[in-house]
């Protein structure tokens, strides 16, 4: 091919594919002009280059102009689109939501004051207004609990992060105090991001956050209280040679955040963790110091899962094989495992793993690589909305302790006009399930027990494909705990009947259908903030279900779909599988709290956190039923119901911070 | 000899940088609108992938202003659909005072999931104003325009993870 084809301008490629006649004539049109051999040589061979490159290009061009893919076309279709990994993805879609408001009976609903100031939480942390996200730096010190939180002082969305402050005596009732750290330093204008505390040898603090530079750099900062006597630790001190970190070579300067607690080498250096990724690999850093103003990178990663993208809030903990107590992060030894835990960008889940630390290099190791940290299968510590979550060791009451940021579920027009956004998590001790080695074991703090006013015990058999209303007054504020037992001959009968099909293997609490589907052995459970004729409520329940060995697979669900009118919320069911043991029963335990339920099934070893919105079933309206929705089983069922108490978080005042600080 | 290396390397840089464009957009649920609003501006071919995600919560921002103009019209024009444009005049100006500076600031700082957030709910304020009107929007382009750009958007959004 002659070379003088590399000179048409592009415009006229196109209209004359390379290998069309056309091209023939062009060149009989130059054979006038003489041509020096070297650099016609020269000329030809970039030509074939360029050409070459070229076809590709097009190749590539063709290609794209024909992948629309037929099936995310129309909107309707592309709620948890072909895309796997968009499932369960920050919930809000279009699809989802256009489904709805395509249904003919789908009512639009205007949110009212009356109707939203219901949603604010009793006993929930949340700041008086505005929005908030990560839980930060929570300790214990000097007779307080202090917890520290991303928040946005001017508005109910993300932005303009700074630190938000709050100390209570007992976890539950709070008291909120001024802004701890404030977007002020080159190295954090643009956002005080999500940090840790670490107590030092000599019982003082260090804090660890990351700070978002003036470029937008994510780097590691270093502040401490002003005063130590001040049990409230109102006003902190940013080390003058900040930031301590910056990204490493191999990090990019927006993949480098969420600082963890420090623990202590044998070799008596601090170490920490900081999670990061390299393309879509999620891995977690490793820095050792003495000081907290300079540091040594390993070479090495703590650990790294492929395809499991950016690690958000990386925590690293032991944990004992068997005692049911808390350990200080720095505790290693023969009757340790470690956890590692981290907050999955990608999908807005929380994962972990039981794992074995080895102290020499830093480096980590699953108990079980299958289900290793942030993959599809690998454990949550809740099965609901719940990210971010960071633990803490409280050393007043040896436990380590988990908060979690619950974000809303709802519209962002919905929480501009209630003015609020987000709740925590009620905090929950952690430990490492003892019966089964292999999962941790969640449980609400005790504490909260204190909010429990009076209560009543009901005892009852629920036929299958009943619904029992439970008299118990107002419904929006409970603590439920329950035992259920499928009566032992329905168990035979169903585990003995070859026609009844195992389908142990195929269910999901997110695509069988919710509640209302119903099975041999289930579903049976509670509905929460349902009003009088259940057109609307929150179902949480047990479904046992049968599997191909003839044993049984009991799954803990939580099904929102149902749970209001309005449209423009999200309205997944959540839930996973739950280990039960030979003889046990199936326990349940739920806190209702206006627009968050929290589930937790076996004593904690599956939890499920919801956020729903009713427009009926509130106030006064809102009703507890128990139901059994099995085909034929008979459920016994023996729960204590409690009316909760507010915990009365107290606003920010500066008489009442006086009065606390002398107690 | 010289003329000829030039040109080539021109034509070769003009080749792939509308490839970025498509690149990017290959990979969203609807390529020929994204390329349409990436081509159409001005910083759209020297944009890398945080870049175009701007661009395109600007074009939310546009439609939004555009749409709420709309809705000022209709209020004249239409006094017995009071109550339905009262609900989308809310859910307008919140895609433009919570979603666009949220997905705005997320986007330039490093933290796109916050982004992702904003640019959702743009779509989702769309749809719930498009449903006020049970079926007889005068709206109707306007919001099916959102919600298809807030799906565009949030696909590269979701690239920057």
């Amino acid at each position: 091919m002659a070379s003088s084809d590399a000179l048409l301008p592009i415009s006229a490629r196109e209209e004359d594919p390379l290998l069309s006649d056309v091209s023939r004539s062009d060149r009989n049109a130059e054979t006038h002009r003489s041509r020096r051999p070297v650099k016609g040589l020269l000329a030809v061979s970039f030509g074939l280059l360029f050409i070459a490159f070229y076809v590709a290009l097009i190749a590539t061009h063709d290609g794209s102009r024909r992948s629309n893919d037929p099936k995310l076309e129309s909107n309707e279709t592309s709620t948890s689109t072909s895309r796997a990994h968009l499932a369960g993805v920050s919930e809000k879609s279009n699809g989802q939501l256009l489904k709805l408001s395509g249904v003919r009976n789908a009512v639009a609903f205007a949110w009212n004051n009356s109707v939203l100031s219901w949603q604010r939480t009793a006993f929930h942390f949340q700041p008086e207004q505005n929005w908030m996200n990560d839980p930060n730096g929570p300790l214990f010190y000097k007779g307080w609990y202090h917890f520290f939180y991303q928040y946005n002082p001017n508005a109910a969305v993300w932005g303009d992060i700074v630190w938000g402050h709050a100390v209570s005596k007992d976890l539950i009732h709070w008291v909120h105090l001024p802004i701890a750290m404030v977007a002020d330093q080159w190295y954090d204008a643009n956002g005080v991001w999500t940090g840790s505390a670490t107590f030092l040898d000599d019982g003082s603090i260090v804090m660890l956050y990351t700070g978002s530079t003036d470029k937008s750099v994510q780097v590691q900062n270093l502040a401490y209280p002003e005063d130590l006597n001040d049990p409230l630790l109102v006003k902190w001190v940013k080390y003058s040679g900040n930031p301590v970190l910056v990204p490493p070579p191999d990090i990019l300067p927006k993949d480098f955040r969420d600082p963890t607690t420090a623990w202590k080498t044998s070799a008596g250096k601090w170490r920490i963790t900081i999670g990061s990724k390299i393309n879509k690999t999620g891995i977690s850093l490793v820095y050792d110091t003495t000081d907290f103003k300079t540091y040594e990178k390993h070479d090495t990663l703590l650990h790294k899962v492929p395809n499991t993208g950016m690690w958000e809030c990386v925590d690293f903990y032991p944990v004992s094989k068997t005692a049911v107590n808390g350990l200080d992060t720095s505790v290693n030894g023969p009757n340790v495992k470690h956890i590692v835990k981290a907050s999955m960008d990608d999908t807005r889940f929380d994962h972990y793993a039981v794992g074995t630390y080895f102290d020499s290099n830093g480096t980590w190791i699953p108990d079980d690589p299958t289900i290793d940290v942030g993959m599809s299968a690998s454990l949550r510590y809740d099965y609901g909305k719940f990210y971010a979550s960071k633990t803490f060791y409280d050393q007043n009451k040896g436990r380590r302790i988990l908060w979690s940021w619950i974000g809303e579920s709802d519209s962002e027009a919905a929480d501009v006009q209630k003015g609020w956004s987000s709740l925590q998590g009620i905090p929950r001790t952690v430990v490492l399930d003892t019966k089964t080695g292999k999962n941790l074991v969640q449980w609400p703090v005790e504490e909260i027990e204190s909010l429990r006013l009076s209560s009543k015990q009901f005892d009852m058999e629920v036929g299958p494909g009943s619904v029992v209303p439970v008299d118990v007054d107002t419904a929006t504020q409970l603590d439920i705990e329950a035992e259920f037992e499928i009566k032992k001959e329905f168990l035979d009968k169903i585990l003995g009947d070859a026609s009844v099909a195992a389908e142990a293997e195929e269910f999901s609490c997110q695509k069988s259908g919710g509640s209302t589907v119903r099975g041999a052995l289930g579903p049976f459970g509670f509905s929460v903030l349902a009003d009088k004729s259940l057109s609307e409520q929150t179902p949480v329940y047990f479904y046992v279900a049968k599997g191909k060995d003839s044993k049984l697979k009991t799954f803990f669900c939580t099904d929102t779909s149902r749970s209001t009118f309005a449209n423009d919320v999200v309205k997944p069911i959540y839930g996973s599988s739950v280990p039960v043991l030979r003889g046990e029963k199936l326990t349940m335990r739920i806190l209702v709290d206006h627009s968050i339920v929290e589930g937790f099934a076996q004593g904690g070893r599956t939890c499920i956190t919801s956020r729903v919105y009713p427009t009926k079933a509130i106030y006064g309206a809102a009703k507890l039923f128990v139901f059994n929705n099995a085909i034929d089983a008979t459920v016994t069922a023996s729960f204590k119901v409690w009316q909760m108490n507010s915990a009365f978080i107290h606003p920010y005042s500066e008489e009442v911070v006086r009065a606390i600080s002398s107690t | 000899m010289k003329k000829m290396v030039v040109v080539m390397v021109m034509m070769l840089v003009m080749v792939s940088e509308a490839s970025m464009i498509e690149q990017t957009c290959k990979e969203t649920p609807d390529f020929n609108l994204c390329v349409s609003l990436l081509d159409s501006d001005p910083r759209g071919s020297s944009a890398d992938t945080s870049g175009l995600a701007l661009i395109l919560v600007d074009k939310i921002k546009g439609l939004a202003t555009k749409t709420l103009n709309e809705i000022n019209y209709l209020y004249k024009k239409r006094p017995e659909l009071k109550q339905a444009l009262d609900e989308c005049s809310r859910r307008y100006k919140t895609i433009l005072k919570a979603d666009v500076p949220e997905a705005i600031e997320a986007i330039s700082k490093g933290v796109p999931k916050f982004g992702e957030d904003g640019v959702i709910d743009a779509g989702v304020e769309a749809a719930v104003c498009e449903g006020e009107f049970k079926g007889k929007s005068p709206l109707t382009s306007l919001t099916k325009s959102m919600q298809k750009i807030s799906n565009v958007t949030r696909a590269i959004v979701r690239m920057l993870l």
